[in-house]
């Protein structure tokens, strides 16, 4: 496809994927006990519904979404609560966060499931909500709810449903392997969901470092009409849906618009299969395919986990570490976040695991910009970080919004060639913090200025009335008005 | 368990650094310099050592007045910053030329800014404009290339007279520049083809012309700067706006009046304009961020160089077109912006289609 809109910026980074795409998704053995947070996803915490001590079985629920933004979670296998307060949290800070114990009884009884005979003859809303009771979020690492994206459909337009099967996070190789080994599946996903929005075609883009799941997905899609297989060029930040939708449609989302505003709804690969498996077997969201890679692993490979799983058992499933790594990862090496411990677990959004040996990883140490504006030619969304870091560092927030901050994606090329090795990213994570920060205060200044306008209006009515009852008894007792009133 | 070490990412790297940079500048200088020390002889070489000494010994004694890490004094700014300072100052000048020059562009030039990375002119420049203007004597008095061996040359200890005795120049041993020469030639009312019948195109291409110490050799400048390009060391835009810009002015200025104004391929061939276009106007620090910017900044460059040989008093301009562009850095960069995804120009958020908004008719109750 001759497109002239291609993505400016963006990187080359080393793929480091071959050994993990060779090798099949393997099955893990069951853990004794896995460890469950209630916030997996974008959006508020699950409510606990089961208590310590009561058995589940396969797939139960274990706590339900409060909100339409939120995502229940489910009983991954069959066994006892043990617990539900504080447990590990896959987070760089080493703090708890509240979620289930379940000691797994290793029988695997499912739970009942219950699932449409024909998907396609259900209406969409009741299969959006099917996914939304499936748990199901965003796979490719946003965890961000995917019904909520499904409900799009009757308030938007949406001509294409792009499945995003770029995968350019170097050392992931997940979605290469589920596209290669399950393409039908991810096929009768994309056609669910392009039943659900009503879209005109569906578009599947892979990047052309992966010609094989290229031609697994062209097989699975030959049935079909309306069904486009593209490759992309590979080109990291090509997963993201914004440069995604521009390499593909030519068009651009609007600055703070969504995807919907140019008629695309993107949706990951993981993602699409997750959500064909709730709809086509009514199974929830309870494991998924997790890369585990890095230098200090023995056989990288890709394993499908249960969610909860600590993460030591898969890496003892890939043959164990060779050696001690400098730093543990969960997600790719760009955009990843570091995780504290070998005892936290895989959650829904954990698309890999990375054990880095220190040649893997960056100079600690930075030096003074030389404003040699290497990072303005790699950053894919057309901003000056340099600019943005050294507002940031002034503490001038307003003024990095200004120079592009409120666009940045935080996907990490500007810190990823800069000679200087200026850690721009955190800059950039610290400045969205802060700028957050400052918005929920100044709405809650904004709300409390209404309540006290409110409470002074109505205070003030309240004297009015009084002051008017009173005077109507005095005038109905005809008395001097000269008494003091207040 | 305690395996932090780095805490936030991204954990990859394309393992460039400063110091990489700076070395692969100073490589590609190396030839052009090895040139000019061979062609001007023992002076040539105790000024460029002095010079990259003292550029050393003072970004040493700045950082140590400014708290920062020596360790800085390895990422090769300092080193690259007398070198350059070196090859454009008049190859036998006197010792506290280059060690007074090196102190300025590093003390005043780079550090009185805040170092590395936060000076607005460029330093090597700075210097070499201070210096012209203080001791235009020193400054303009020119060595004809007399290579190492060849009778003409100073031997070592001739050199080391020169260079810190001040030993008086023989006038068979110095001559003016290509630029000097059509300048004097020019006010005596004589027009261009006639003074330029005796210029050698190949002694200028090659470097074997009376000149600053590593400005001259033209070829090898051109190829160590076509390598940085190779290496994308340094962005194509600012050599190729300024040295088309100069081409294209010298073309017009010829049609006009060829007695008067020289070809464009005798501006390219002569004084700083190839050096400065690869390896000065291209400083990081002090030029645009922006494609665009670096377009306009090398066009300014070139046409403010262009001013000043044809019609200011000085008969060479690249270093002021320089700094009077560095000033206009911070102009440039302000309102020369790369438009951000999903913006207009003015970065104004784009207009969502119409119809996105629409509901299907399926979903109309």
């Amino acid at each position: 496809m001759f497109n002239l809109a291609r993505i400016s910026g963006g990187i080359h980074p080393a793929g480091h994927k071959d050994r993990s795409a060779a090798l099949s998704i393997a099955p893990l053995p069951l853990a004794p006990r896995l460890f469950l947070p209630l916030r997996q996803h974008a959006g508020a915490e699950a409510l606990p519904l089961v208590r310590p001590g009561d058995r589940v079985l396969k797939g139960e629920l274990l706590a339900a979404s409060p909100s339409e933004v939120s995502a229940p979670i489910h009983a991954p296998t069959s066994g006892r609560i043990l617990d539900l307060g504080p447990i590990p949290a896959p987070h760089p800070s080493g703090l708890t966060v509240n979620g289930y114990v379940l000691e797994v009884d290793g029988d695997e009884r499912w739970i009942d499931l219950d699932a449409p005979a024909d998907p396609f003859a259900v209406a969409p809303t009741e299969l959006a909500n099917r996914v939304a009771a499936a748990g199901v979020v965003g796979l490719g690492g946003a965890i961000f709810p995917a019904a909520v994206k499904l409900k799009q459909g009757t308030r938007h337009e949406i001509k294409t449903v792009l499945v995003n099967g770029s995968e350019c996070e170097p050392y992931l190789t997940c979605d290469d392997r589920l596209m290669r080994e399950r393409a039908e599946a991810v096929v009768d996903g994309a056609r669910l969901i392009q039943h659900i929005l009503r879209a005109y075609s569906i578009v599947i883009a892979i990047e052309d470092n992966k010609p094989a799941a290229l031609a697994a997905m062209r097989a699975a899609a030959e049935p079909y009409g309306a069904i486009e297989v593209v490759a992309v060029p590979a080109l990291y930040p090509m997963g993201s849906a914004k440069q995604l939708i521009r390499e593909v449609t030519g068009r651009e989302v609007p600055a703070g618009g969504r995807s919907t505003d140019v008629g695309v709804l993107v949706h990951n690969v993981g993602t699409v299969y997750a959500i064909q498996q709730a709809l086509r077997h009514g199974r929830p969201l309870i494991s998924r395919v997790v890369t585990v890679a890095g230098s200090c692993v023995t056989n990288p490979r890709n394993v499908e986990a249960l969610i909860g799983t600590p993460i030591q058992a898969l890496f003892d499933a890939c043959g164990g570490l060779s050696k001690t790594p400098r730093q543990l990862i969960m997600g790719g090496p760009m955009m990843g976040t570091v995780l504290p411990s070998y005892e936290v677990p895989v959650i829904k959004g954990a698309t890999g695991l990375l054990a880095l040996d220190a040649h893997e990883l960056p100079r600690a140490e930075a030096s003074p910009c030389i404003r040699c504006a290497r990072c303005v030619d790699a950053c894919p969304m057309g901003l000056t970080p340099l600019e943005m870091a050294a507002h940031t560092r002034a503490e001038d927030l307003d003024g990095a919004m200004q120079a592009g901050l409120r666009d940045c994606i935080l996907c990490g090329c500007c810190s990823y060639v800069c000679p200087s090795h200026i850690p721009l990213v955190r800059y950039f994570q610290y400045a969205t913090g802060k700028a957050d920060e400052r918005r929920s205060a100044s709405r809650k200044m904004e709300h409390i200025k209404q309540m006290t306008e409110a409470r002074a209006a109505r205070l003030a009515e309240e004297e009015a009335a009084k002051a008017a009852a009173k005077a109507a008894k005095k005038r109905k007792a005809a008395k001097p008005a000269d008494e003091v009133e207040s | 368990m305690s395996l932090q070490s780095v805490v936030g990412g991204p954990f990859a790297h394309d393992r460039s650094s400063v110091d990489r940079i700076m070395l692969h500048v100073c490589l590609a200088l190396t030839p052009a310099t090895a040139w000019g020390l061979y062609l001007f002889g023992w002076p040539a070489i105790n000024l460029w050592l002095l010079t990259c000494a003292s550029a050393l010994a003072t970004e040493a004694l700045c950082l140590y007045l400014n708290g920062h890490p020596q360790r800085r004094l390895l990422d090769g700014s300092a080193l690259l910053t007398g070198w350059l300072l070196a090859l454009s100052l008049p190859p036998w000048a006197p010792w506290w030329i280059a060690v007074g020059g090196a102190a300025f562009a590093i003390g005043i030039g780079k550090h009185l800014y805040g170092g590395v990375g936060q000076n607005i002119f460029n330093p090597a420049m700075l210097a070499r404009v201070a210096l012209l203007i203080a001791f235009p004597l020193q400054m303009t008095t020119w060595a004809l290339p007399n290579p190492l061996g060849s009778a003409a040359a100073p031997d070592f200890f001739e050199g080391l007279a020169i260079t810190f005795a001040g030993a008086p120049l023989a006038d068979g041993l110095t001559g003016a520049t290509a630029l000097g020469h059509l300048q004097t030639e020019l006010t005596l009312s004589r027009a261009v083809p006639e003074i330029l019948a005796e210029f050698s195109w190949l002694d200028a291409f090659l470097g074997r012309t009376p000149g600053s110490l590593g400005e001259t050799a033209e070829l090898l400048i051109l190829l160590g700067g076509l390598w940085l390009l190779a290496l994308r060391i340094i962005h194509w835009e600012i050599p190729l706006a300024m040295l088309a810009t100069v081409l294209v002015l010298a073309l017009v200025a010829q049609q006009v009046n060829p007695g008067r104004y020289p070809s464009g391929l005798f501006h390219w061939l002569s004084g700083g304009l190839l050096l400065g276009a690869f390896f000065i106007a291209t400083d990081p620090v002090t030029s645009p961020i922006t494609r665009g910017g670096r377009l306009l900044f090398g066009l300014g460059c070139g046409a403010v160089a262009f001013v000043i040989r044809s019609w200011g008093s000085f008969p060479e301009g690249v270093a002021f077109a320089v700094l009077f562009m560095n000033a206009l850095t911070p102009l440039i960069d302000r309102y020369w912006r790369p438009r951000a995804y999903g913006r207009n120009g003015r970065g104004n958020p784009l207009v969502p289609a119409k119809w996105t908004a629409q509901v299907k008719e399926v979903d109309k109750v």
